[in-house]
C-alpha cells in the first residue's frame, strides 16, 4: 500500500466518522450510501472483473433479508403464527436476545445466500453474455414473485422486524456503523483478493474464457467462488438493511429489481467497471444525485434516474475511472505490481 | 392443487376449452411482441428489454384515445401503429444507434434504462391503478361454462391479419428484402448499396409498431398498468430464446405455447405463479440448451 492510498484511506475514515456527528439528520442516507457502495463493489466482482454481467445479484439481498427475519423471529416465536397475526403479536425482546438474534441472523443470511449462489451457479454459469444477464434477471424476478406466495413468511403483505431496543439516535448510529464496517471490509477484502491469483484468474475469464479454460484454470469453480463472495456480502447487507427499514415486503423492499437491482449496475458503470475504486466513486456520485433529485424533483425522481442511466450508458460508457485511465495512463494505469512497467520489463529480460 | 386438477380433468373437462381459448388469446399477444423482438434481435443484434413497455405504451395510447376522443380501441389500431412507429424511429436515432456497435450488455442496459423511464412517465400520466377499456361488444356463452367475448375473437383475427401483412411485407417489399439482407450479412449489404442505418431504424420502428398493436390487444382483452411491462419483456425473451433465433414460425408457435402454459399454471397452481411459469420455462430451456452444448464443451452464447 503506497503512501497516497494510505492518506486516502485516512481521509475516508475521518469523513465517515465525522459525517454522522456533523450531519446527524442524514445518518440514514449515509448508511444507505455504504449499502450502495457495497452493492456496487460486489456487483463489480462478476460484472467488471469477470465479465459476467449479472442483473440478478439483488436475489441474495432479498434472500438474506428474509433469512435473517426468519432466524431472528424463530428464536423466540413461531414464524407462522407471528406473520399470520399481522402485527397483533408485539414481540418483546430483551437487549441480549435482540442482539444475539440479530448477529446470528446476519451470519445465517450471509451463509444461506452463499449456499444458494453456489447451487444457482451450476444452473446459470453455462450461459454467456446477454443470456446470463437475462437468466439472472429472471431468477431475481421469480424469487420476488415466489416469496410473495409463501404464507409462512407473510406472503405479499410482508413481515415487520423486531423492534430495536434503544432510542432512535442510537439506532441510526448503530446501523450506520454496521453498514460502514461491512462496506469497508468488502472493500479491503476485494483489494486483497484482486491482488491474488484469484484476481488474475477472473480477469483471464473476462478476457477469454475458452483460452483460460484451455490453460487449465477451473473456470466454473472460480466463477462460483466469485459469486459466492458477492452473495455472502449481499446477504449480510440484506439482513442489516431489513432491520434498518424495519418492515420487509417482497416486491419493493426485498427484491427491488427495477431500483436497487439496476442501480448497482449503473453505479459500477458510472464509476468505471473493472476497477477497485470505480464502483465506490460511482456509488457516492449516484447517491448524491439520487438524494438531490428526491429532494428537488419529487414525483419525477425515477424519470431523472432513468435519464441518467441512459445518458451514462450512451455517452459515457467507460465511466470515471476508465476515463481517467485513458486520459492519465501514468497515474491511473493498470500495473500488475507497484513497479513501473519499464522496470518490470527490464527485470524480465535479465532472467 | 389436487382439487384444481380434479376440477379440470374429472368434474368439468369442459373448462379445458375455456383455458385453451384464453391461452390462445393471450398467446396471440405474446406471439406478436416476440415476433418483434426476434426481428430486432436477429437483424440488429440488440436485445430490447423495453419490449414490454412498448406493449404497455401502445395500450395506453389506445386508452387515451378512447377516453379523450372516444375512439374505439379496434379503430384506433392504425393511429397507434403510426404513433408507435414514429416513437420507435426516434428511440433508434437517440439511443439505440449509439449503442448498436458496442458489446451486447450495453444495449441491454440502455434499453433497461429506457424501460425504467417509460414506466415512470406512464405512471406519471396515467397513475399506478390497473386500467381496462370496456370494448362494448357482446360476450358469447357456450356449454354454461365457456365465455368468449367478441372483442377477443376480433382481436385474434386482427392479429392474424396483421401478422400475415408483416410476413408478406418481409417477403415481397423492397424494404423487407433489405432487412433480410442486412440480417444475413451487414457488410455485404452495405457494399451492395443498402443504407443499413435506415434499415436498422426501420426495423426498430417496425418492432415498436408491432408491440403497439399487441398493446391495443392487451388493452381490449386484459388489463393495463405502467409497471406490467417488465413481465411482458421477460415473456418475450423466454419465447425468443426458447424458439431460437431466425425461426419465425417457431417463435409464433412458442408464443401460443407459453399462453397455454401460463393459463394452465394459473388454473392449477394459482394466478400468482403466471410469471413464474414463464421464467421457469425460460430457465428450463436455457438449462436444456446448456446440457446439450456441454456435450461438445461449449456454452450458450
Amino acid at each position: 500500500m503506497s503512501r497516497n492510498t494510505l492518506i486516502l484511506y485516512i481521509i475516508i475514515l475521518a469523513a465517515s466518522i465525522l459525517g454522522p456527528i456533523l450531519l446527524p439528520a442524514y445518518t440514514q442516507q449515509m448508511a444507505i450510501l455504504w449499502v450502495m457502495i457495497l452493492m456496487a463493489s460486489t456487483w463489480d466482482i462478476l460484472g467488471g472483473q469477470m465479465g459476467y454481467n449479472s442483473l440478478g445479484n439483488i436475489t441474495f439481498f432479498g434472500v438474506g433479508m428474509y433469512l435473517s427475519a426468519i432466524i431472528q423471529i424463530s428464536m423466540f416465536y413461531d414464524v407462522g403464527e407471528y406473520t399470520s397475526a399481522f402485527g397483533a403479536i408485539k414481540p418483546e425482546f430483551t437487549d441480549s436476545q435482540y442482539f444475539t438474534g440479530f448477529f446470528l441472523g446476519i451470519i445465517g443470511a450471509g451463509l444461506g445466500s452463499m449456499i444458494l449462489s453456489v447451487f444457482l451457479g451450476f444452473i446459470v454459469f453455462g450461459l454467456r453474455g446477454p443470456y446470463f444477464a437475462i437468466g439472472t434477471l429472471g431468477v431475481a424476478i421469480t424469487a420476488g414473485q415466489i416469496t410473495g406466495t409463501i404464507d409462512y413468511i407473510g406472503g405479499g403483505s410482508g413481515i415487520s422486524m423486531p423492534f430495536f431496543p434503544g432510542d432512535i439516535y442510537f439506532r441510526s448510529i448503530f446501523f450506520y456503523i454496521l453498514c460502514f464496517l461491512l462496506a469497508a471490509s468488502v472493500h479491503l477484502i476485494l483489494r486483497w483478493l484482486y491482488s491474488t491469483q484469484f484476481g488474475l484468474a477472473i480477469n483471464a475469464i473476462r478476457d477469454d474464457e475458452d483460452k483460460a479454460e484451455a490453460m487449465g484454470i477451473p473456470t466454473l469453480r472460480y466463477k462460483q467462488f466469485g459469486w459466492a463472495i458477492a452473495a455472502f456480502f449481499m446477504g449480510c447487507i440484506g439482513a442489516v438493511f431489513g432491520n434498518m427499514v424495519g418492515f420487509i415486503e417482497p416486491i419493493e423492499v426485498a427484491f427491488p429489481t427495477p431500483t436497487f437491482g439496476i442501480f448497482m449496475v449503473a453505479m459500477a458503470l458510472l464509476g468505471g467497471k473493472g476497477t477497485l475504486w470505480g464502483p465506490v466513486i460511482g456509488a457516492v456520485l449516484f447517491q448524491i444525485v439520487k438524494e438531490t433529485t428526491w429532494t428537488y424533483l419529487l414525483g419525477w425522481q425515477y424519470v431523472a434516474l432513468g435519464l441518467i442511466i441512459i445518458l451514462n450508458i450512451v455517452y459515457f460508457q467507460q465511466g470515471i475511472m476508465g476515463w481517467l485511465q485513458s486520459k492519465y495512463p501514468e497515474k491511473f494505469g493498470i500495473f500488475v505490481d507497484d513497479k513501473k512497467p519499464e522496470e518490470g520489463l527490464a527485470s524480465r529480460d535479465n532472467k | 392443487m389436487i382439487d384444481n386438477l380434479n376440477l379440470l380433468f374429472v368434474y368439468a373437462p369442459i373448462m379445458n376449452i375455456q383455458v385453451i381459448l384464453d391461452g390462445i388469446f393471450v398467446g396471440a399477444v405474446f406471439a406478436l411482441s416476440a415476433y418483434g423482438l426476434a426481428l430486432v434481435w436477429g437483424v440488429m443484434n440488440v436485445k430490447n428489454l423495453a419490449q414490454g413497455d412498448f406493449v404497455i405504451m401502445g395500450g395506453f395510447i389506445a386508452l387515451g384515445l378512447h377516453e379523450y376522443l372516444g375512439i374505439h380501441p379496434i379503430i384506433s389500431i392504425p393511429i397507434v401503429l403510426i404513433l408507435m412507429f414514429a416513437y420507435g424511429w426516434a428511440v433508434y436515432k437517440l439511443i439505440i444507434k449509439r449503442v448498436i456497435d458496442n458489446d451486447m450488455f450495453v444495449s441491454l442496459l440502455a434499453t433497461f434504462g429506457l424501460s425504467l423511464l417509460m414506466q415512470q412517465v406512464m405512471n406519471l400520466i396515467y397513475g399506478p391503478e390497473v386500467r381496462i377499456i370496456d370494448p362494448e361488444l357482446p360476450i358469447y356463452e357456450f356449454f354454461d361454462f365457456v365465455t368468449v367475448p367478441m372483442a377477443k375473437i376480433i382481436s385474434l383475427i386482427l392479429a392474424a391479419i396483421f401478422a400475415l401483412i408483416i410476413t408478406l411485407f418481409m417477403k415481397k417489399s423492397r424494404m423487407g428484402q433489405a432487412i433480410r439482407a442486412t440480417a444475413q450479412d451487414v457488410r455485404a449489404a452495405r457494399v451492395l448499396g443498402i443504407n443499413t442505418d435506415n434499415v436498422y431504424a426501420f426495423t426498430f420502428a417496425l418492432n415498436a409498431a408491432i408491440c403497439g398493436v399487441a398493446g391495443v390487444m392487451v388493452s381490449i382483452i386484459w388489463v393495463l398498468q405502467p409497471f406490467y411491462g417488465i413481465t411482458y419483456s421477460l415473456r418475450t425473451f423466454a419465447i425468443v430464446t426458447a424458439a431460437g433465433l431466425g425461426n419465425l414460425p417457431a417463435v409464433i408457435g412458442t408464443g401460443f405455447g407459453l399462453g397455454l402454459i401460463e393459463k394452465y399454471t394459473s388454473i392449477i397452481l394459482g394466478v400468482e405463479y403466471e410469471i413464474a411459469a414463464a421464467v421457469v420455462m425460460l430457465l428450463v430451456v436455457l438449462m436444456w440448451r446448456q446440457i446439450q452444448m456441454r456435450k461438445n464443451r461449449q456454452a450458450v452464447r
